[in-house]
């Protein structure tokens, strides 16, 4: 069922004025090119694609992007941001976003004690370290 | 003591919003030397105008300030009011109290403080104003064009019609620019050749135009109505009084190594050449650096060949020095360098190319004569892809931050042009925004889409792979959201315009200002499109913005009109605010002649009358009809015995002294 | 004391409203100026513009009458180097105000308090940048008392 709420457009609301202090970019240059989406290599893992998730932002809609599954797909390769037309750097975005989420206490995306279970002999050291980072406090 | 009158507008509410018109009109009035005010909603309206010159007859005031907008705006304007009511026109001042101050503050407090504050110092000045009587010169009537391209072409025969000498100068060796390299043209599908060459011919046929291809401008000096100008004719290598276009050369030459430039690159050339079979002139040059006689001294074909011995491989560069009246900037575009968008792979991949390259691929007297096939192995494609906005509307530094403007047309075309020679071959467009804005535009667009079957996806392409004898096209249907995998055969960029990279030297040389993307500036963005701020320098097609073919035909024969309203003036008046020397404290120390940019001061001996001897004495003398009033040389002038007409050093004084009251 | 002395201080940097006089040459600056206007930028009414010619028609002694005459901010804006409506008039802008920079400075004149700048026609949001810029400084370097004559009172 499509539901029929009313969206006001809200670029000024709190949450997304913080994320754009927090990541430094400009919401507003997005043109909704999809170039973003188009090079993800990710993407295949994204319930919400990148140039959606500006849009939403543009609309204010931040907790669907908060329950969103694609900001933790997000490898944060950069790739987006290199070509983006408008120079709007989403990976930066997505780290806002990720980070709103486990700031908040007891809120960490993975938990620790788990981790040794999830590792897999050839993950090398660095990619453990940057999971820790993105995923935990 | 000076009676002055002080004029407020209102500019409808563009002033009256933010400043108190009422304090500004009581401030005035108590003014020394303020005799009368008055405040009217339009000033610059035919009743504003008549307030103030029946002000001047009535008050009989001497002095007049205007309290409005910019003066640059509408400073002519009253000065003819003022004129008319017989007051010399240069005694008459403007406050700008719109673009200065009401359009900039918000505090009406504050706006009208500095309104009154601007209408004093106006005032101020005014009191010290001097009559002024521009002088005459008279007017080189000839034009020059710069750029031979479809804007320059159009330029010099409205000009050459009207009856008066036209040069124009090209820099490659035949006219024609971009359009020529053009197959089809938007939104009718007529031959771009079709149209041009006719043009071509009129242009080289015309009594009154003369044709200096091959050649460059390179120095510009003197003014409106007085230009002087060095034109480099490059070594052709040829006679042109010899040579009769037969064209046995080019078949002879055994260097055919060269890529064409015509020809996008897309095949070779020998190494004398004229770029296109209806070439205007038709007259070959010799490329110098790929000519074998040249490089090793040994070869000498073409000269051996050619049965009127045109070839001439001693010729010099020549330097014409020409006068002119008005000078035409037409010197077009060119298409940003893609080695930046390496996702895009146009400099790996043969198969990926710009729109400029399609036009040649489908154009009849092309490299393939007219059979679209891909570049690399001479192919049929079957599905081609077509990306638009490569570097347009692109904020990164990669790109260029305005919409090209003519990419969403042409992309159509090439797709309508691709459907109708293979309608088996799929047409996919990749666009942010399609943008149609012209006349028949819009249907032109959408019959690329309902009567050609043109896909248009909204999105972007991320990366293309080159897999296989395909092109991997990763790209995004925005809308739907869905991630696109197409296997082309060929991939189109649209790729943006950009100002001929040499704009700003040109620029320089003229005097004339770019912007900050190169692009020539108007006078103003409006109501002076075609002019320049250097008077008699005039500007037409993509030199100032990117643009399509009608709009620079359009805007190529304003400039034309222009021009021709200088050209068909036997005299202009000059701008009367020029230095003058007062001889009794010049030292003759002449430092200003070496720091005056036009050479307007010269040295002149003067009889002087010392204890009953007559000396003999050196001192400065401004040329006024060559002084352009930069005021640079009172300054230099030590014993400060310059000063300039209009803006004196007491005026300007007693305008930091009101300011600061 | 010196809280008192301060909270004073404080009153007064309140209170203060600067005077900006700014000389912009005809052709860059001022229409730079006409431009910021057009575009309805927002820059403080402190700033008061006179135009000359070129910014080569600035005399030295005119940003020393404007200090003598209470100006707590002298600006001259001209087009880009190599821009020069008059072809080279700013390159002798650049030099005389660079020695009138060191000359201010020897007579204890704040360096923010005097700029010479570059402003083309098309850069309205650079006009109303430089204004900012150096009214902010001004506002806290406070009124201008070195070279300030007394018998002359804003």
């Amino acid at each position: 069922m499509v539901s029929r709420e009313k969206i006001t457009p809200d670029m000024a609301k709190k949450e997304v004025v913080r994320i754009c202090e927090i990541s430094d970019e400009n919401i507003v240059d997005c043109m909704q090119c999809g170039k973003c989406t188009a090079g993800c290599p990710a993407v295949h893992g994204m319930d919400i694609l990148p140039h959606q998730v500006i849009r939403l932002l543009q609309l204010g809609q931040i907790d669907q992007l908060l329950q969103s599954e694609a900001i933790w797909s997000c490898a944060a390769c950069f790739t987006c941001a290199s070509r983006c037309p408008r120079a709007v750097d989403i990976s930066k975005i997505m780290e806002a976003l990720r980070l709103t989420l486990v700031r908040v206490k007891g809120n960490n995306r993975l938990d620790i004690e788990k981790v040794p279970k999830l590792l897999d002999k050839n993950i090398p050291q660095q990619a453990i370290v940057s999971g820790f980072r993105k995923y935990v406090k | 003591m000076q009676r002055v009158g002080v004029f407020i507008c209102w500019c409808g509410t563009n002033i009256s919003s933010t400043v108190n018109i009422d304090e500004v009109v009581a401030a005035v009035k108590n003014m020394p030397g303020v005799v009368y005010s008055k405040d009217y909603q339009y000033m610059c309206s035919e009743v504003g105008q008549n307030l103030v010159k029946d002000a001047i007859k009535e008050h009989n005031l001497t002095r007049v300030v205007v309290a409005a907008c910019s003066p640059r705006m509408h400073e002519s304007t009253f000065r003819k009011a003022a004129k008319a009511a017989g007051l010399n026109p240069y005694l008459l001042e403007i406050a700008n109290i719109r673009e200065h101050c009401s359009w900039v503050h918000k505090d009406k407090k504050a706006a009208t403080q500095k309104a009154i504050s601007l209408t004093k110092a106006a005032v101020a000045k005014a009191i010290l104003n001097q009559p002024l009587i521009p002088g005459e010169v008279g007017v080189e009537q000839r034009a020059l064009v710069i750029g031979g391209g479809i804007a320059g072409i159009q330029t010099a025969l409205d000009i050459a019609d009207a009856g008066y000498e036209v040069d124009l100068v090209e820099k490659t060796p035949s006219i024609g620019g971009k359009m020529a390299q053009l197959d089809k043209t938007f939104p009718t599908l007529d031959c771009s050749a079709c149209i041009l060459t006719p043009k071509m011919v009129d242009a080289s046929m015309h009594d009154k135009i003369n044709i200096y291809s091959y050649s460059e401008v390179e120095e510009v000096n003197g003014f409106v109505g007085n230009f002087e100008v060095v034109i480099k004719q490059k070594a052709r290598s040829i006679d042109m009084e010899k040579c009769t276009g037969c064209g046995i050369c080019l078949a002879k030459c055994p260097a055919k190594t060269a890529l064409s430039e015509f020809e996008e690159g897309l095949s070779k050339r020998a190494a004398i050449y004229t770029p296109f079979p209806q070439a205007v002139p038709n007259v070959p040059v010799i490329d110098r650096e790929t000519c074998t006689k040249f490089r090793t001294g040994k070869c000498g074909v073409c000269a051996k060949v050619c049965p009127t011995g045109a070839i001439d491989y001693e010729q010099k560069d020549e330097r014409l020095n020409q006068k002119y009246g008005a000078i035409i900037v037409t010197t077009g575009y060119d298409l940003i360098n893609l080695d930046s968008f390496g996702e895009y792979q146009y400099a790996d991949h043969p198969d990926v190319i710009t729109g400029l390259e399609f036009e040649r691929l489908v154009n009849a007297a092309g490299p393939t004569a007219g059979k679209l096939v891909r570049p690399s192995d001479k192919k049929k494609p079957k599905k081609v892809v077509f990306i638009q906005c490569v570097g347009s509307r692109d904020k990164s530094e990669r790109g260029k931050s305005y919409c090209s403007k003519i990419c969403c047309m042409y992309t159509a075309k090439h797709a309508m042009l691709l459907r109708d020679k293979y309608p088996d071959c799929e047409a996919y467009v990749f666009y942010i925004d399609v943008r149609t804005a012209g006349k028949g535009f819009e249907e032109f667009q959408r019959r690329a889409v309902e009567n050609y079957g043109v896909n248009y996806i909204k999105g972007m392409v991320g990366k293309i792979f080159p897999t296989g004898d395909k092109l991997k096209v990763n790209g995004v249907d925005a809308l739907s959201g869905e991630v696109l995998e197409i296997d082309a055969d060929m991939v189109v960029l649209a790729s943006a315009t950009q100002a001929k990279p040499g704009a700003s030297d040109v620029g320089r040389m003229l005097s004339i200002s770019t912007d900050r993307d190169n692009f020539f500036t108007e006078a103003h963005p409006k109501l002076r499109p075609v002019e320049t701020h250097c008077a008699g320098i005039y500007l037409a097609g993509a030199c100032q913005g990117p643009k399509d073919i009608p709009e620079t035909v359009a805007q190529a024969s304003a400039a034309a009109a222009k021009a021709i309203g200088i050209l068909s003036k036997s005299k202009l008046v000059n701008n009367p605010c020029v230095s003058q020397v007062d001889e009794s404290v010049c030292s003759g120390c002449l430092a200003c002649t070496k720091m005056c940019p036009y050479e307007a001061i010269t040295e002149k001996m003067v009889e002087q009358k010392v204890h009953g001897k007559i000396r003999r004495r050196r001192v400065a003398e401004v040329n006024a009809a060559l002084c352009q009033g930069c005021g640079g040389c009172t300054v230099t002038c030590r014993p400060g015995a310059i000063d300039l007409k209009g803006f004196s050093n007491k005026q300007i004084l007693a305008e930091v002294d009101a300011i600061c009251q | 004391m010196s809280v008192i002395a301060n909270n004073a201080a404080v009153k007064n940097a309140q209170a203060f409203e600067p005077l900006i006089v700014a000389f912009c040459c005809n052709w860059c600056s001022y229409a730079g100026a006409d431009l910021a206007g057009t575009s309805r930028l927002n820059y403080p009414a402190n700033i008061k513009i006179i135009r000359v010619p070129c910014s080569c028609r600035v005399n030295a002694n005119f940003v020393l009458r404007a200090f003598q005459r209470g100006a707590d901010g002298v600006i001259i804006a001209g087009c880009h180097p190599g821009d020069c409506h008059y072809m080279t008039g700013n390159y002798y802008t650049r030099r005389r105000f660079s020695l009138l920079k060191n000359l201010l400075a020897y007579v204890g004149i704040e360096e923010a308090r005097f700029k010479v700048d570059w402003i083309s026609a098309s850069e309205g949001n650079k006009f109303a940048d430089v204004m900012n810029g150096v009214l902010e400084k001004v506002h806290k370097l406070g009124p201008n008392r070195k070279l300030r004559d007394s018998r002359w009172r804003r």
